[in-house]
């Protein structure tokens, strides 16, 4: 994509704009002494394809965008916490168990983290797991067809934040609780918050081959607000770190009490001996009700289980498996290197950026030397647990990604800025502004064990002048930085969808070669799916009428429908026939309440149509099929009582 | 005919059985929307008309439904019964013009092979004329003076696609049993020479 040639250009630009306007300065405007450098970096030429894919995710949205690096050209959005009309995802009777919860249908989260699947610590491209964070939930993408798989509620939880980053070789996928809670729930006073309440830290177990979820065991621990995680790897592989602030478990006006401890804490879990003692019984079962939501491929279809029953694990039961350490103020990111030795905390009040060693966290643990305990937890003496700080870093460190050539990147979110700093000896080497307050940020492979180090992408929560004004909500934004020289070198500003929290990214083979191109037809088991135009049908039982239509270049089987009545409950299950790459059918009859259907091809869609009043009533393909599109329509009469006995044309 | 001679005429009677894993003819259509690397293919056995990738035929039928094509159906297409017969029988004479090492023999199996070609030739062209011009009167697509038959050798524009039609692997194999065959003939003349 970058040839040679391209390269050259671009250097000759350079040296041509370096000559010419020697005193314009790099501050990431249009006319910056890189910009042509950088447009030949980021510039996929039409019908060339980008290195990387990047899964961007929605926040707010409750989705999660599928960018291409270096262009930061948007693909596609995948549905997953939230209904979209567009895909018919939480409309279509299909899709519709996917949004369950203990709590009923909930049509829209926050989702903030991705995390891609691994193997011996490196990204693999199967699957992409994201946290809900409102309702708790862990999802799974499938990155064959980039559809939403899987999703788990996670019970006692009360809001999925430190989630769902996975294990070195995605064993689990994790779930922090943001908010603690009374766990059990119960009707108490907020006040006491102290004694009543705990923080549910929940480990999910992924199935090798499938990838499906299942909740292996939960902690109990003190009723802090977790914030983030990362797996160890390598020597640390038995481990998960994971953030927590609010240590002064304030309930009210958090944004001061619980801003007063100069030091809150990164805890340590020995994951492995926690599922070992979970495995032999230890611990409680708890009765509680959570959904787990599975998407069926061979029946196109989801169901819903309600679930009823996980293993709890007190402070108690997992002596020796837990450890508190502390981290400088309100930690937010708590990353570790590509080695797995080096665990960095992001104090997003702290004047430093804590380097902590695995290797000396180990030893102080064998020392047995603890400052005090918390509910049976030992909290680690900080100094001993140092591997050193990066001093005068900026202001308000978040999160930190890794290059795998000896530095780390640390975003700023107060200074608004990206600080580069070495492995060996914490000292800063680099650092460039971000437009503006810079969330977390990511290296492709930037969280694993081999970073492919070439860029940093910066994900912003403010944007102020940069882009066109679209009124008073303006979108958030992505920034792309080279990192492959000494210095990082603004290349790219590129729009993103709800907020983009955190981004995971991998080279495009890795999963461009699994895409899938269609469903086949022979293996669709839907229960309403019609495999052939003759098997086309309407059947009425009662007030419900099902059609059993199909859709393929350019009509519909059948397209003149009669017999329906006021009232009724008519299910539409379109078939898309098609066995051809990129030739979707849509769907859609007037005052349908809830959406469209787009059909892939291969795949059966059921639309619930409850006709309001008598008439005569088109229906239409909606997405652009070929050259007589137009045509693909067809009537369905709508008779105010009648036998209500159903025809329709036989082709 | 010494031993060698039989062997190579054998050998190559047998290289005609390759028919019976590979296509013979191969005709890939390509479009703005089926581009290089997507474009629908059809593979010609002596047995059988196939896509070239799993989908391809029907996904050519349904498309000819614009222009009004008859559907191509291989199971209604009875040269595909008997070319097998027709290919093992020409195995079977080329082992036995071995078997016999008459050199004149050579002659005559190498005019049935080359018959038997051209007739198969002949007999696409008649089909591809059929398709191309035998069209549905109510076809989506009508165009004055307009046939779609595709080319028998060679490429040409058919609307939106590019319709390439070449002989495949397993003509090769037609092509290398004539080879064998020459040179069984041409190497054996020494021998008939010299007495």
């Amino acid at each position: 994509m970058i040839t040679s040639r391209s390269f050259f250009r671009g250097c000759l630009t350079l040296i041509a704009a370096l000559s010419l306007v020697s005193c314009s300065k790099d501050d990431g405007s249009s006319g910056g002494a890189f910009s042509g450098d950088a447009a030949s970096r980021v510039y996929v030429a039409p019908g060339q394809k980008d290195e990387f894919y990047s899964f961007v995710s929605g926040g707010f949205s409750g989705q999660l965008a599928v960018y291409g690096i270096p262009s930061g050209r948007l693909f596609r959005v995948i549905p997953v916490f939230s209904v979209d009309p567009e895909k018919g995802w939480g409309f279509t009777e299909e899709t519709k168990p996917m949004l369950n919860t203990s709590h009923g249908f909930v049509p829209w989260d926050d989702s903030h983290h991705p995390d891609m699947s691994q193997t011996g610590g490196v990204a693999d491209g199967k699957w992409v797991f994201i946290n809900g964070n409102n309702t708790p939930r862990i999802a799974r993408i499938d990155l064959t067809d980039f559809r939403t798989k899987e999703i788990l509620e996670i019970p006692n939880s009360a809001g999925n934040h430190s989630s769902p980053f996975s294990t070195e070789n995605s064993e689990y996928v994790v779930s922090g609780t943001r908010f603690s809670v009374p766990i059990p729930q119960e009707d108490i006073s907020i006040t006491q918050y102290s004694e009543k309440f705990r923080g549910a830290l929940t480990f999910v177990k992924v199935d090798k081959t499938s990838g499906q979820m299942d909740i292996d065991f939960q902690l109990l621990v003190p009723g802090f607000d977790y914030d983030l995680a990362r797996a160890g790897k390598g020597p640390s592989h038995d481990w998960m770190f994971m953030s927590c602030y609010n240590t002064e478990q304030a309930n009210t006006m958090k944004e001061i009490n619980a801003s007063q401890n100069d030091k809150d804490f990164i805890i340590a879990i020995n994951w492995k001996k926690c599922a070992e003692l979970a495995a032999q019984g230890k611990g409680t079962i708890m009765n509680v009700d959570y959904a787990h939501n599975v998407y069926n491929d061979a029946t196109h279809s989801a169901t819903s289980t309600i679930k009823k029953q996980i293993r709890i694990l007190t402070t108690a039961d997992i002596k020796g498996a837990l450890y508190y350490m502390p981290t400088p103020k309100s930690p937010h990111g708590c990353d570790v290197d590509p080695s797995g030795e080096l665990i960095v905390g992001g104090g997003k009040l702290a004047t430093v950026i804590p380097v902590m060693s695995f290797s000396k966290m180990l030893k102080a643990i064998e020392s047995g030397k603890f400052d005090k305990e918390i509910d049976g937890i030992p909290v680690l003496n900080y100094k001993d647990c140092l591997a050193g700080e990066v001093v005068r870093p900026g202001l308000g460190p978040l999160h930190t990604e890794f290059d795998g050539k000896g530095y780390a990147y640390t975003s700023m979110f107060v200074s608004s800025e990206i600080v580069k700093w070495s492995l060996k000896d914490f000292k800063v080497v680099d650092r460039v502004p971000t437009y503006y307050s810079i969330g977390h940020l990511n290296i492709p492979g930037g969280n694993s064990t081999k970073p492919w180090g070439k860029y940093v992408i910066a994900y912003n929560k403010i944007t102020k002048d940069r882009y066109l004004p679209t009124g008073p909500e303006l979108t958030q934004s992505a920034q792309l930085y080279d990192i492959s020289g000494e210095k990082m070198k603004l290349l790219l500003d590129f729009p993103t969808i709800g907020e983009p929290h955190y981004a995971v990214a991998c080279p495009a083979d890795l999963i461009m070669k699994n895409s899938r191109k269609m469903y086949q037809l022979k293996e669709n088991k839907h229960p309403h799916a019609t495999l052939k135009e003759a098997d086309t049908k309407v059947t009425r039982s009662g007030n419900e009428v099902h059609v059993y239509m199909t859709s393929i270049r350019s009509h519909f089987s059948p397209d003149n429908i009669e017999g329906v009545k006021v009232g009724d409950k008519v299910y539409w299950h379109v078939t898309n026939l098609e066995q051809d790459w990129d030739v979707p059918h849509g769907f859609a009859v007037i005052g349908a309440n809830n959406s469209e259907l787009l059909i892939m091809p291969g795949e059966t869609c059921t639309l619930l149509w409850e006709p309001k009043r008598a008439g005569v009533f088109p229906f239409y393909c909606t997405d652009f099929c070929s050259a007589l599109h137009q045509e693909m329509q067809g009537y369905v009469r709508v008779s105010n009582g009648g036998s209500g006995q159903v025809t329709w044309n036989k082709k | 005919m010494k031993p060698l001679h039989r062997i190579l005429m054998a050998l190559g009677a047998v290289a005609l059985l390759g028919l019976f894993f590979f296509p013979m003819w191969s005709i890939t259509l390509e479009a703005p929307q089926y581009p290089k690397g997507s474009e629908l293919g059809i593979d010609i056995h002596i047995n059988n008309v196939e896509g070239s990738r799993p989908n391809d035929l029907d996904n050519i039928n349904n498309l000819n439904h614009y222009i009004g094509m008859k559907r191509i159906e291989p199971d209604s297409i009875p040269e595909l019964k008997y070319m097998p017969v027709i290919v093992l029988v020409l195995v079977g004479l080329g082992l036995l013009v071995a078997a016999f090492g008459k050199r004149w023999m050579i002659l005559v199996w190498l005019g049935l092979l080359t018959g038997a070609g051209a007739l198969g030739m002949y007999d696409f062209w008649l089909w591809e004329y059929d398709y191309g011009h035998n069209l549905d009167p109510h076809a989506i697509i009508k165009i004055e003076g307009m046939s779609y038959q595709p080319p028998l050798l060679g490429t040409e524009q058919l609307l939106n696609f590019t319709a390439s039609s070449y002989p495949a692997v397993g003509f090769a194999f037609i092509a290398l049993g004539g080879l064998l065959a020459v040179i069984a003939w041409w190497l054996s003349r020494q021998r008939t020479t010299t007495h």
